[in-house]
């Protein structure tokens, strides 16, 4: 697969994806191109939409991530919602539990470590059911999502929550990522987190001999199983890495922006996910550009807010995903028809 | 305490809460069996309760509101099967795009129309279980789907488009054809279960399926893909919803937000004890040839 292909069928995704909201546009009775305008517009001046859209794109590489390295290996991991509140529960209540005083090189790695191992635990029972139980993983992750937000919920509840409302106590002082400052926006120094990790996965896939076997599981079970390669254990691995990744989106909504635990704090990010990860083609730096596109569309719903309602852009990301599904087979075999 | 939970009124509510999933499962059966995977019941479950409520309040009549609900669960199906045929997508993929764009346009919608952005202005609704078009509707349709796949010709068609498309392609039938009835059909009756979630309370709100359509989904797939037992399935599911409110009122020792997950909890154990033996039909998620 080539990055001509993958940039063609991401175009004609778009343009359709384009389509499609300009007619809903006309419906709420507005110009589409006065919206579209504005939303380029307001953007490209503000400093401050820079930085958000900066900040809505760090847990998206994350959770895009996540959807990509599963996908690798042939696994489709839908359990993103469920794995990311169970970084983000266990981040805040370490960072939390932590001395007031706990200096930054001791807070930082402790919340980081707690976020990635709650998700890769979820993540690697989902894996685990797939592999020894012979459940699909599609099913066990929405059984997952559910179970986990029940259940953060009553941890959040009797442990955490007080005075009504929804939110844990901070974390620690230490365990905070500074803001980057980009015009009072809420953009983070886990900004630089995400780019590790996309870079730490396309090291992982390039590089490493486990990376590429995880790979050939991804096309072909059985001939994996066949060179070799122990098919299950992969499967648990993989899930349990794809967990880590999703439950890491914590760096940002727990240590760069809220400072603690909060219920719903990454509401529909495992989902837009599943759309960063195909937008970008599975690749790491076509993950980080897609997370940025698709926190564009986000921050543009509150630009263009006085003109359409902000759910168009929840819209145009599920067209997006619908428009990719169907280009993708149908661009690749033109493009390898003229070839 | 066990007379104190089965009244009259929880039967009532029982019946009420049931049939959204079982009309989901059974409507999904249908899908699933043809070859098409149903990732798209919640997307189907939504968009038929806001066409009801919609509609319904248009119309001033839940009757049209029903009919609603059917022809959008129906669209949803057919720009479904559309994609997974015609441009021969990703099915997974579709359902979960499908179900997000059910989401964002219904509380779009919800804005040009109403100018409200959670909740639908008020709507029709059926009152008691007894005068509810639609539980009878699921009644029916629990006799009648089973009976439909098993020994309908259209039926035996649908159970080859999933498993030995090639075969149907030999007997002259085309099986693309054949996967549009079987999906466009299920997705009505899908959407009539959506109506009944906002006809039974008279109103649409955001998020109004809740997760139902994974669950059908769940069920469809616990029952081994055979419609009654998925509707069997599906009615145990509704039922446990219904329960749930009853223990919170009567159980004080387990917490509320955990007794939500005990369906989950219970399904996931089953799969951990008893790994499942049956079979997807064969072709499922495959594009025809």
């Amino acid at each position: 697969m080539n990055v001509k292909t993958e940039v063609s069928v991401a175009l004609v995704a778009l343009l359709i994806a384009a389509a499609i909201g300009s007619i809903l546009i006309v419906i709420a009775g507005a110009s589409p191109l006065d919206v579209w305008i504005a939303v380029i517009d307001r953007t490209v001046r503000d400093p401050y939409a820079w930085g958000q859209i900066l900040a809505k794109a760090t847990p998206l590489v994350f959770s895009g991530l996540a959807v990509a390295i599963a996908l690798r290996a042939g696994l489709f991991n839908i359990g993103g919602e469920g794995q990311m509140v169970a970084g983000c529960l266990a981040c805040g209540a370490v960072g939390a539990a932590l001395p007031a005083g706990t200096p930054a090189v001791i807070a930082i790695p402790a919340c980081v470590i707690a976020a990635a191992l709650a998700g890769a635990a979820i993540g690697a029972l989902t894996g685990a059911m797939r592999a020894y139980r012979n459940a699909h993983e599609v099913i066990v992750s929405i059984m997952m999502n559910a179970i986990v937000g029940g259940v953060a919920l009553w941890i959040g509840n009797t442990w955490l929550f007080t005075g009504g409302v929804t939110a844990g106590p901070p974390i620690a002082h230490g365990a905070e990522l500074p803001a980057l400052g980009i015009a009072g926006s809420s953009a983070n120094v886990s900004v630089f987190f995400a780019a590790l990790a996309a870079g730490g996965t396309w090291w992982w896939f390039e590089r490493t001999k486990t990376g590429v076997e995880w790979r050939w599981v991804g096309q072909g079970p059985r001939a994996a199983a066949t060179a070799g390669i122990r098919v299950p254990r992969a499967y648990v691995w993989v899930m349990t890495a794809s967990g880590a990744l999703a439950g890491l989106s914590a760096t940002h909504a727990v240590m760069g922006w809220r400072h603690a635990y909060q219920d719903d704090l990454v509401r529909n990010l495992g989902f837009l996910g599943i759309a960063v990860a195909l937008l970008g083609g599975g690749h790491p730096l076509g993950v980080v550009i897609a997370a940025l596109f698709i926190g564009f569309l986000q921050n543009a719903g509150l630009a263009a807010a006085d003109l359409v309602p902000k759910s168009l852009f929840d819209v145009l990301s599920a067209m997006i995903i619908l428009a990719l599904a169907a280009a993708s087979p149908t661009v690749r075999r033109a493009l390898e028809k003229k070839a | 305490m066990i007379e104190s939970i089965f009244t009259i009124a929880f039967v009532a509510a029982a019946v009420r809460a049931m049939v959204p999933y079982v009309l989901a499962a059974l409507g999904g059966v249908m899908c699933e069996r043809s070859g098409v995977i149903d990732l798209a019941l919640e997307g189907k479950l939504l968009v038929g309760a806001f066409a009801a409520a919609v509609i319904g309040r248009a119309a001033d009549s839940a009757y049209a509101g029903i009919a609603a609900g059917a022809a959008a669960g129906a669209s949803v199906a057919a720009l479904q099967v559309w994609l997974a045929t015609r441009w021969r997508a990703d099915q997974v993929i579709v359902g979960v795009g499908l179900n997000l764009a059910a989401a964002g346009t219904t509380s779009y919608l919800l804005e040009v129309l109403y100018d409200q952005a959670a909740n639908s202005k008020p709507s029709p609704s059926f009152d008691s279980v007894a005068t509810d078009p639609i539980v009878w509707i699921a009644i029916a349709a629990v006799i009648a789907v089973p009976l439909f796949v098993a020994h309908a010709p259209l039926g035996l068609r649908l159970r080859a488009a999933g498993d030995r498309p090639d075969a149907l392609r030999a007997a002259g039938v085309s099986v693309t054809r054949t996967r549009w009835a079987a999906v466009a059909i299920g997705g009505a009756i899908v959407g009539v279960g959506g109506a009944e979630l906002s006809l039974q309370i008279g109103s649409f709100y955001t998020e109004v399926s809740g997760g139902r359509g994974y669950i059908a989904l769940v069920a469809i797939i616990l029952a081994g893909w055979r419609p009654l037992p998925a509707a069997g399935c599906a009615a145990a599911f509704g039922l446990a919803e219904a329960l749930k409110s009853q223990l919170k009122l009567h159980v004080a020792f387990i917490p509320t937000e955990l007794i939500d997950q005990l369906p989950y909890v219970v399904t996931l154990a089953v799969l951990v004890i008893a790994p499942l033996r049956t079979r997807p039909p064969l072709a499922l998620g495959r594009p025809e040839d």
